[in-house]
């Protein structure tokens, strides 16, 4: 455990003194110095622009995500249970996968416009993929010895899923939720740069615009911090559902 | 019905639906035009060549983009795996790397290499290069331990191990690495042309888009979606047919 | 024949050198945190006579694989020696020495040839050479017919024959197989122990064979050896006594009873042992 932190320690001192080095590199012209990045940081916090917009890219991202994964588990969950459908689907997903979401923003932009909606619609096809990929894979993966010993137990079919097949491929599914999250976050602040005209993606897009780089920066290190703490909890999730039904030595 | 002919069937649906709602108006000519003229219009771009120079220009940058991800990333990851202490250091920075826009890099690389094709190359890799490290990691890890000891009474030296055992070994993973990098990279290069070049076909679809020249617009991305799903869908069952004569998972 | 007679005489001094010598081989692993070392094996006497086969049972760990380890020079002792043919076993595998897995190690991106050559083509032999030795190992295992199958095409018991094959092509002087025929089924494992008697009686090797079945060391082996629980130490050494022709026929012999009795008599104390200390360990 101190192992652990001591090396995330280690990791954060050596992208520090990268950027540091850089920065001395290309000048504050190009690139920001740590110190003036987190004083700009704490700075604008206190500044106006930063709670309105902070909250409308937290509303898209919730919005967002509850549509990746509503749509993500109604359409993956189905598609494990069914072989068939899953089989005929599965090169389809992958293709719709592989597709750079880039290349589908303008389609996005023709039928939303600059909105609230083509944001949020931005992020959900990001982080939806990943939901129905896992949660497929996860269904598939049931140990059929599972479902021959729910039968045993004569369990309805409501409680054989509520209790024996939902559990056994929770991890997986989590998993899928957990990379649908992190791809939910990163589309909805794609779409807000692109096709927002409000959120923090916006407020970023105008700063490169104006080649502002303090605030290039500040905001850069805002999304990492965020992105990396939220998908540090939701890997420590993960590993301890994946740990429960994995024990080692199993 | 085999597997292939309903695959074919639905694709067809789809299509045919498409192109119906199209054509009936459901969806306005504005937003999209129906498939069939999306073919149209770009055979006809191929066969004048105009667009040429802009496909030729998009294709050198993803390739170079995709070279280097995919060199890197694998050399990368199989050193990083040899070096267990290197790796829980940089585990959580592997981990959080998709979070990142990588795009707030263009800036500086403009700054370092001027408005040249060279930051878009590099965006492009630095988006590719994770995902071949992350599955590069993934394949060495999953050698069975048993092919490890194998190997040493075999009495091979470590650099033998490594490639008689475990990269044919880690062989599907690196497929799989390679799929999504390539994914990654392209995204990284039309990304950048969107927004910063004045070539390519990242920047012909978004100045398509700005004078509402539909047609142009989506036959691009017909081009551009189409290639890089053949590609993919190639590698893909490349990746299946290696799993199906190894028996794995 | 009695107890007292299937029970191994000491060995005197005047014997001829053994083939392989085990000397107070013990082993201790650091323990993980703050948990003190842990005692696996030891100490362990063995002398192995040429061209003998020797069977060890013992319960779950119990160390078996770590001695075997030991032996193939995969892992330095803590304590005491290993000597193959008057030299000492250190640090890396021994010339002349095969090893069979517990896990299947036939390799999936090769052949059923490629796999079986794979260990020659590491040597300075002539390609004909090789192939003639792949091709006789092949037909000695009964795969001639599956040369170019792939191993995930082929049955648990064929991949098995594959990593056997891998290891004949050496010509070993002394095989090591470490609970070889665990993943099969009983009648499998039946006719895999009848082809390695077979194997052994052609090849004149020295064959270690560790195993969780009793009728198995039962049968294939001339001593059976005994293990205790953690950390492992050899109880007793049976003499099966059996001829060289042997079969699984054995079974029916009126001795084979006794003998497997006397076995699970010493080793039934021994697994409740076994039990308690992983009990213990959650």
């Amino acid at each position: 455990m101190t192992r652990r932190i001591i090396d995330t320690l280690l990791l954060i001192l050596l992208l520090l003194v990268v950027w540091e080095a850089l920065h001395r590199l290309v000048g504050r012209y190009a690139l920001s110095s740590p110190l003036e990045t987190v004083q700009y940081l704490s700075a604008f916090f206190g500044q106006p622009v930063f709670l309105p917009n902070a909250q409308a890219t937290l509303l898209a991202i919730f919005y967002a995500t509850a549509i990746a994964f509503g749509a993500g588990l109604a359409i993956g969950l189905p598609l494990g249970l069914f072989r068939g459908a899953g089989d005929v689907a599965d090169p389809f997903l992958i293709a719709l996968f592989s597709i750079p979401k880039i290349t589908l923003y303008p389609v996005i932009l023709l039928i939303f416009g600059l909105t609230f909606v083509g944001k949020v619609a931005f992020g959900a096809i990001h982080g939806i993929f990943p939901v129905i990929l896992f949660a497929l894979s996860g269904v598939r993966s049931i140990r059929p010895v599972y479902l021959k010993s729910a039968r045993t137990f004569n369990l309805s079919t409501f409680n054989a899923i509520r209790l024996v097949l939902l559990p056994a491929a929770l991890p997986e599914i989590v998993t899928g939720l957990r990379v649908g999250f992190a791809s939910t976050i990163l589309g909805t602040l794609i779409g807000e740069m692109f096709a927002g005209t409000e959120g923090l993606g916006f407020v970023l897009f105008k700063a490169i615009d104006r080649n502002n780089v303090p605030l290039i920066m500040a905001l850069t290190l805002l999304f990492f911090v965020v992105s990396s703490a939220a998908n540090a909890v939701l890997l420590a999730v993960d590993h301890r559902l994946h740990r429960r039904a994995n024990p080692p030595g199993s | 019905m085999s597997l292939m002919l309903k695959r074919i069937v639905v694709l067809i649906a789809a299509i045919a639906a498409l192109e119906l709602l199209c054509r009936f108006g459901w969806i306005d000519r504005m937003t999209m035009i129906p498939p069939s003229e999306m073919v149209d219009a770009l055979w006809a771009m191929l066969r004048s060549g105009s667009a040429s120079d802009d496909i030729q220009y998009t294709l050198d940058n993803m390739l170079a983009a995709i070279v280097l991800s995919v060199t890197i990333g694998f050399v990368a990851g199989t050193a990083i795996h040899a070096v267990p202490r290197l790796r829980s250091v940089l585990d959580p920075l592997l981990a959080s790397y998709y979070a990142v826009p990588i795009f707030v890099f263009y800036p500086l690389l403009i700054v370092l290499f001027g408005i040249t094709n060279l930051p878009l190359i590099i965006i492009g890799a630095m988006f590719g290069v994770v995902a071949m490290i992350v599955n590069t990691l993934t394949g060495l890890d999953r050698v069975p331990r048993a092919f490890a000891k194998s190997a040493r009474l075999f009495r091979l030296g470590r650099i033998q191990e490594l490639y008689l055992v475990s990269l044919p070994s880690a062989g599907p993973h690196f497929i799989t690495g390679l799929k999504f990098s390539i994914v990654y990279s392209v995204i990284g290069v039309i990304a950048g042309e969107f927004i910063l070049s004045s070539r390519g076909i990242g920047y012909r679809i978004a100045f398509a888009y700005n004078n509402f020249d539909t047609r142009a617009m989506y036959a691009l991305m017909l081009l551009l979606i189409g290639a890089v799903t053949t590609v993919t869908l190639t590698l893909h069952a490349w990746e299946k047919r290696l799993h199906r004569r190894w028996g794995r998972e | 024949m009695s107890t007292a007679e299937m029970v191994e005489a000491p060995p005197d001094s005047a014997m001829i050198r053994p083939h392989l010598g085990v000397t107070a081989v013990s082993k201790r692993f650091p323990g993980l945190a703050r948990n003190p070392d842990v005692h696996a094996l030891g100490p362990v006497d063995l002398a192995l006579q040429q061209g003998e086969f020797f069977a060890l049972v013992g319960p779950s760990g119990c160390g078996k694989s770590t001695l075997l380890d030991i032996i193939a020079g995969l892992t330095a002792p803590s304590a005491g020696e290993v000597v193959f043919e008057g030299r000492p076993v250190a640090g890396s595998p021994p010339d002349g020495l095969g090893v069979v897995l517990q896990e299947d190690a036939s390799y999936p991106w090769l052949s059923v040839w490629d796999n079986v050559a794979f260990g020659l083509r590491r040597t300075r032999l002539p390609k004909k050479e090789i192939a003639e030795r792949v091709d006789r190992a092949l037909a000695f295992m009964g795969l001639s017919d599956f040369a170019r199958a792939y191993p995930a095409q082929l049955s648990g018991g064929m991949r098995q024959r594959v990593c056997i094959g891998r290891t004949l092509v050496l010509q070993p002087r002394l095989i090591l197989l470490d609970e070889p025929f665990g993943a099969l089924d009983q009648q499998t494992r039946l006719l895999m122990g009848d082809e390695l008697m077979k194997l052994w009686r052609q090849t004149g090797a020295t064959i270690f064979l560790i195993t969780h079945s009793l009728d198995e060391a039962a049968v294939l082996a001339d001593r059976v050896g005994v293990m205790s629980a953690r950390p492992g130490r050899i109880i007793e050494v049976i003499k099966t006594g059996w001829s060289k022709e042997r079969t699984s026929e054995i079974y029916t012999h009126p001795d084979f009873g006794p003998l497997t009795a006397h076995l699970w008599m010493l080793l039934r104390a021994e697994s409740l042992r076994a039990r308690q200390q992983a009990e213990e360990k959650k």
